[in-house]
């Protein structure tokens, strides 16, 4: 073994301990902050792995879209609703945990289930390493082209959705909002309450 | 593609001629570049730091610091020395762990962006495929770091600021991201080595400057917003927010804060020349001036000038792109949250956009002109 299959071992090794360590965490953690943070440094970590797998577009992308876009708009999300309340009693929370539990161990068995009685190519396929950004090009414009349109669409929709839901005052001229029923206040929304007073 | 100077394989065979195997010396090069990018860019922030109290208080009819060195040079040095020697604070409520990463996680993805930022053909530490798109992905770590030391300080104050600076960054990533593609479709290749060799065929009237007016305003501008300088310095508006997230902190973790946006905005300068100003090369092709004076290209006279000429140019651009930023800061007013969330994304992103598509249809048009 020479140095360099060493190193990557090794990294490896540190890398998927913080995946899976990080992913246990997030479920488990009390503080919903500490759960969002530490869901970036799994994703992270994801990039990591696959910086180890010569995918160097692949990871630079998934620190672009995971941490930089998803993770920041959950803790944007958390910050702006932090509200330090207590939650209300559910009933059965010991059931509910215990059947979750189960199904994600289920899971996990049949995952292990699947890696140890699939016969993996080895040595697997050579990595094309520099060459992945002209690939990727070209598989989405040829043959992944309707899936990735499809979901630019569907990007699209939640966008607008997001717009919709955002923007009541404008698009929902006839729903009750005013200020005199204690819905919003006056001074911070004047668009509708000077549409509601003429 | 490989001519010039590598100074790796000079080492490399340096190293082997003491009987050392190349795996080893390979190992013993890596600190190397390192260490000295690391050194580049703090040295880079102590002038900068320097530059900005000497212009600002000159704009402001003022002597600015004279008795630290001469004309007051080793002023930052003593910043630095009072900040390295100053107590660490926690707040007694905040969240210490937090308190303590929020700093790191500001200062290592602007360190580790200058992986990429070439000073010459082999003078770079890592030519990586993925170049300019690394440094992209990188920067989008940053808000994640001011929001976790917003919220942990424990003050409405440096959350405001946290959350302030974590939109900015978002609404100005994308007009960046869209300029550098425009860039990055006329030299079809992602790598800043490759991007500065294509504007290097006729010294400056070859530099992208020319062929991408409009995205090397669009990028100056966000890099500006994305370096939280004035006029766009809303996360710690101290008339608004005492100093955003930065509040409660002292000593040294405020210094990462601050040695943070200074290194941002050294690269940001760079990336500037990389990109739009032809990066290392000389205004006038070496290749043209070596000929004048009879020499040929390949000797070793010339390259050693070529190399010494790449990284003085480099600096050279990048400096007075940030003095522009500090006479900027100096000079102009802020702008209100609302203005500066409608320039970013009602302005400049539709521009970057139909900047791109008229980059895309000039390139099919004249393959010549545009890297076709």
């Amino acid at each position: 073994m020479n140095i360099s299959n060493s190193t990557e071992l090794i990294c490896f090794i540190i890398l998927s301990t913080i995946v899976v360590c990080g992913g246990i965490g997030v479920v488990l953690l009390e503080n919903i902050v500490y759960s969002a943070f530490l869901l970036g440094g799994v994703f992270m970590s994801v990039a990591g792995l696959y910086l180890l797998l010569n995918a160097s577009f692949v990871a630079a992308a998934q620190v672009l879209v995971y941490v930089g876009a998803v993770n920041v708009l959950i803790l944007f999300a958390i910050m702006l609703v932090n509200k330090k309340e207590e939650m209300n009693e559910v009933k059965g929370l010991k059931l509910r945990k215990f059947l979750s539990g189960f199904v994600c161990i289920g899971l996990l068995i049949l995952i292990i289930r699947v890696n140890i009685t699939t016969a993996w190519p080895l040595p697997g396929p050579k990595s094309i390493g520099e060459e992945s950004t002209i690939r990727i090009g070209e598989h989405l414009f040829t043959d992944y082209l309707l899936p990735f349109e499809l979901a630019s669409v569907l990007l699209l929709m939640a966008m607008i959705g997001a717009i919709v839901l955002a923007r009541r005052d404008v698009y929902f001229e006839n729903e009750n909002i005013s200020p005199s029923n204690n819905i919003i206040k006056q001074s911070k929304t004047p668009l509708i309450a000077d549409k509601s007073s003429n | 593609m490989n001519s010039g100077l590598d100074l790796e394989l000079s080492f490399n065979q340096a190293m082997q001629g003491f009987g050392i195997s190349s795996d080893i010396a390979h190992i013993l090069w890596l600190p190397l570049p390192m260490l000295l990018v690391l050194i580049a860019a703090v040295v880079g922030v102590l002038v900068t730091v320097w530059l900005e109290r000497k212009i600002s208080a000159a704009a402001q009819q003022r002597i600015g610091p004279e008795y630290a060195g001469a004309l007051g040079i080793l002023q930052p040095m003593a910043d630095g020395l009072k900040l390295l020697v100053k107590e660490d604070i926690i707040p007694a409520r905040a969240d210490g762990l937090l308190f303590t990463l929020g700093p790191i996680l500001v200062l290592v993805p602007v360190i580790l962006s200058w992986l990429i930022v070439p000073f010459g053909q082999n003078l770079l530490i890592s030519n990586v495929g993925i170049g300019i798109f690394l440094w992209i992905a990188l920067s989008s770590i940053q808000p994640i770091g001011l929001l976790m030391s917003g919220y942990a300080s424990n003050n409405k104050y440096s959350l405001l600021g946290g959350l302030r600076a974590a939109a900015q960054s978002i609404s100005y990533e994308i007009p960046l991201a869209l300029s550098v593609l425009a860039v990055v479709m006329m030299s079809n290749s992602l790598s800043t080595v490759d991007i500065v060799a294509q504007q290097n065929n006729a010294g400056f009237l070859s530099w992208n400057v020319w062929r991408q007016p409009v995205g090397f305003v669009i990028f100056w501008i966000c890099a500006l917003a994305e370096c939280e300088r004035l006029p766009f310095d809303l996360p710690e508006a101290e008339e608004e927010l005492v100093a955003g997230y930065q509040t409660e902190y002292a000593g040294m973790k405020f210094a990462l804060f601050y040695l943070a946006g200074y290194i941002n905005l050294v690269l940001s300068a760079l990336l500037v020349s990389v990109l739009y100003l032809g990066g290392w090369g000389f205004p006038i092709p070496v290749n043209l001036l070596a000929s004048w004076i009879g020499q040929s290209p390949d000797s070793a006279l010339i390259q050693v000038f070529t190399g010494a000429a790449g990284i003085v140019m480099t600096i050279l651009k990048a400096y007075l792109l940030v003095f522009l930023a500090i006479l900027l800061r100096w000079t102009t007013p802020r702008v209100r949250i609302d203005q500066l969330l409608d320039l970013g994304w009602k302005f400049l992103l539709p521009i970057s956009l139909v900047n791109l598509l008229v980059t895309a249809c000039l390139k099919l048009a004249f393959p010549i002109a545009f890297g076709g």
